[in-house]
């Protein structure tokens, strides 16, 4: 029997079920009542006491999407979603708002440490003494942030980091300028249910000049039963400015899918440059498809300014479903998009994914790296846009996808779109769709290594290129997960 | 140390050793030469437990163990090496992350700690630097980019690294020009032991001047059909695998 035959059989019992952050904690929560309609969103905006504007805005966002269809376009599927059976709003009981430390719930403490994520700023800075270097974390534990750290040495260089909501409350006028300048309420089914019911999530603001002292975190957990995160990310580097900002994701097993549609706005103005990273590990439901979370995520960067860089760098193993296109609109000459991707799929994982770069401004360019695997009955399809504007004089993109199947049960799907309205661009793709060959897994077990060590090594290999991007901290982390996330694929 | 005992094994419905015997002792240096498609490369797959054959009858022992059930990874850290005719490429993987996890896996086996990474590029700068391989070429991806003579010195160096019981060289030759061929040959006479054997599998007598052989097989139609001594390589080299393939259909 060839060695990848044998991965097939294994792949066939996988066991997704060793998801590791498939712990629930047991936090007593305070619920909106299931269903979606104005009053929900009079409910959720008062809970965060917030402005007229904003609940207005929501209000908008919520008439809108009630004539809105839920888009079929993308290669998933699944069982419709009853939007009317979920909560909107979820928090831990004992947190009306991100406190200090002390005053956090230790059970809520706990969650976190479980997670492998420090959140006592004296822990972190033992890890400081050992050669790590700190980085400042917002805690988004369903629909709140229950904590942010090292506010107070950010504040001293003037970057604010808090909570989205606190941000409202304390610097309106920057989120008023900005909520919604990149997702317009009206963009797309998720965006538009996410600007009417958004939770938390972060927000960033560095100011002009200003290069960010420490890499800021965001992690998102989803704890309770039947709700969905709606999580709202604004990140604001003003002339500039320069930032690098992680998120983190996981979610308990649970047999119901869980729904998580996320807007992520991203602003770089005049020679500003932000740098983005994900490793979104939702859980992604069990061997025969049961449960799982439904990610549902629209990002976008807007290079507003001239010289301005945004790059996306992406780890995807988990979640059913993932339905995710961080794009950037390269508006301002001379501006820079990267996108650099690992989307791992196994299972019964379904994954589209991919980005849209939007020339716009003269002499922009883009980069697309994207690693797909697929293992075990999974689907992953990278589709991906690069348009250029009649006014795009000089624009260049490059694109590369590369797909990795493992076993013979799943499918890799490449979907490239590319439009241009101007003469001079120039726009690249290659993509290859390889396999793992049973002549590399040979050689990897001639030489002693065990066949799930050869898998890893050998996919560690594929994705190189764009694990190189991460900011070095979540390197070695993400090296690890892409072993865990194969796990079972052979055995 | 090893002993083959009338192994036969098949691809598909095509048979290809057909009963093939043969005892290597430890020390022992053996030379199989044989025609093409006499069964040669298949050999060294099957001993190294390459799951496209099938072992239909026979017995192989290591050390006076079976083999046959243990998985690649199992036989690798029990003492077999085989050096690859065609070293395959692995992208993005440094040599030396490679060889780091190789190590490693033999050492966890053994119930040793892995070792530092001073100890390791210690280890490895000794092997390496014999073999006129560069730190350079350990950090490009294992085999990428590697010239013919580049990828065999890899091989013998990975060989050096895990300290095999049995090596067994598949067409270590093929390839090389004469120069390649002499730093091979002194990377393989530098490992010859007491306790190590060789099974050195080769088309042409010419790598056995410089890798000289104790005792030469040839090996036909899945069978050993001779035995000898070196100037066994010299007459085939002179006169041809004819006569004894006729031998062996006779």
């Amino acid at each position: 029997m060839a060695a990848v035959k044998e991965t097939v059989d294994q792949v066939l019992s996988i066991d997704v079920d060793k998801y590791k952050y498939g712990f629930v904690s047991d936090i007593e929560s305070d619920l909106a009542p299931k269903g979606l309609n104005e009053d929900i969103v009079r409910f959720i905006s008062a809970k965060k006491d917030e402005p007229e504007w904003l609940t207005e805005w929501r209000l908008e966002a919520l008439r809108r999407w009630q004539t809105m269809e839920e888009p079929t376009w993308a290669r998933v599927d699944y069982p419709p979603i009853d939007f009317q059976d979920l909560h909107y709003y979820a928090a831990p009981k004992k947190t009306t708002g991100p406190k200090s430390l002390d005053e956090v719930d230790p059970a809520l403490l706990d969650t976190y440490k479980k997670l492998g994520i420090p959140l006592k700023e004296q822990e972190i800075l033992a890890g400081v003494e050992k050669g790590e270097r700190p980085v400042a974390v917002d805690a988004v534990f369903d629909s709140v942030s229950v904590v942010t750290t090292f506010k107070a040495e950010l504040a001293k260089h003037g970057v604010i980091f808090c909570p989205i909501s606190e941000a409202v409350r304390t610097h309106p006028e920057l989120v008023r300028k900005y909520l919604g300048s990149v997702v317009p309420i009206t963009d797309n089914f998720y965006a538009t249910l996410n600007s009417a019911v958004f939770s938390d999530g972060s927000f960033v603001y560095v100011p002009k000049g200003v290069r960010c002292p420490m890499e800021l975190s965001t992690y998102f957990r989803i704890n309770e039963k039947k709700t969905g995160q709606f999580e709202r990310t604004l990140i604001i580097a003003d002339e500039g400015a320069y930032v690098s900002y992680l998120e983190g994701c996981t979610a308990p097993s649970r047999d119901e899918n869980q729904l998580h549609a996320a807007v992520v706005e991203l602003i770089a103005l005049d020679d500003a440059e932000i740098k983005y990273s994900t490793v979104q590990n939702w859980y992604p439901g069990d061997s025969e498809g049961k449960g799982g979370v439904f990610n549902f995520v629209t990002k976008r960067g807007d290079c507003r300014g001239k010289n301005a860089k945004i790059s996306w760098t992406q780890v995807e193993t988990g979640s059913a479903i993932t339905w995710k296109y961080p794009s950037c609109i390269l508006r301002g000459d001379n501006s820079r998009g990267e996108f650099y991707s690992i989307a791992i799929s196994n299972g019964r994982q379904q994954v589209d994914s991919g980005t849209k770069m939007i020339h716009l401004g003269k002499n922009t360019s883009s980069k697309i790296i994207s690693k797909g695997i697929s293992a075990g009955r999974s689907s992953n399809t990278y589709r991906g846009l690069v348009s250029v504007g009649r006014k795009a004089s000089g624009a260049r993109n490059f694109t590369n996808c590369d797909s990795l199947l493992i076993g013979n049960k799943c499918g890799a799907h490449t979907v490239p779109y590319i439009e241009s309205k101007n003469a001079s661009a120039i726009v690249e793709h290659e993509a290859t769709t390889s396999k793992i060959s049973d002549d590399q897994l040979f050689y990897c077990l001639q030489r002693g290594l065990p066949q799930e060590e050869a898998i890893a090594l050998i996919v560690n290999g594929f994705v190189k290129d764009v694990l190189q991007q991460l900011p070095m901290e979540f390197m070695v982390e993400t090296q690890k997960l892409i072993g865990i996330s194969l796990e079972g694929s052979v055995g | 140390m090893l002993e083959i005992k009338n192994l036969h094994a098949r691809i598909g419905d095509r048979e290809i050793l057909k009963g093939l015997t043969l005892t290597v002792n430890p020390g022992e240096v053996h030379a199989i030469m044989g025609p093409n498609g006499a069964g040669k490369s298949t050999l060294s797959y099957i001993l190294a437990g390459k799951e496209d054959y099938e072992v239909t009858e026979g017995e192989v022992l290591l050390n006076g163990e079976s083999i046959l059930d243990l998985e690649p990874n199992e036989r690798s850290v029990a003492g077999l090496f085989l050096a690859f005719q065609y070293p395959i490429e692995i992208p993005g993987v440094a040599t030396m992350t490679f060889l780091k996890a190789a190590l490693n896996a033999h050492r966890k086996a053994k119930g040793q700690d892995e070792l530092t990474t001073p100890e390791f590029m210690k280890l490895v700068k000794g092997v390496s630097e014999k073999l006129n391989i560069t730190s350079e070429m350990l950090r490009r991806p294992v085999n990428v980019g590697f010239s013919g003579g580049e990828k065999k010195r890899a091989e013998i160096m990975q060989m050096a690294l895990l300290q095999p019981s049995i090596c067994i060289l598949d067409e270590t030759d093929s390839g090389l020009d004469i120069d390649a061929l002499k730093v091979v040959a002194e990377g393989v006479n530098a490992l010859r032991s007491p306790d190590r054997a060789f099974v050195v599998i080769t088309h042409y007598q010419r790598l056995l001047d410089h890798i000289v052989p104790d005792i030469v097989h040839v090996l036909s139609d899945g069978r050993i059909v001779r035995t000898g001594g070196p100037e066994l390589a010299l007459d085939l080299e002179k006169n041809g695998y004819a006569a004894y393939v006729a031998d062996a259909a006779a």
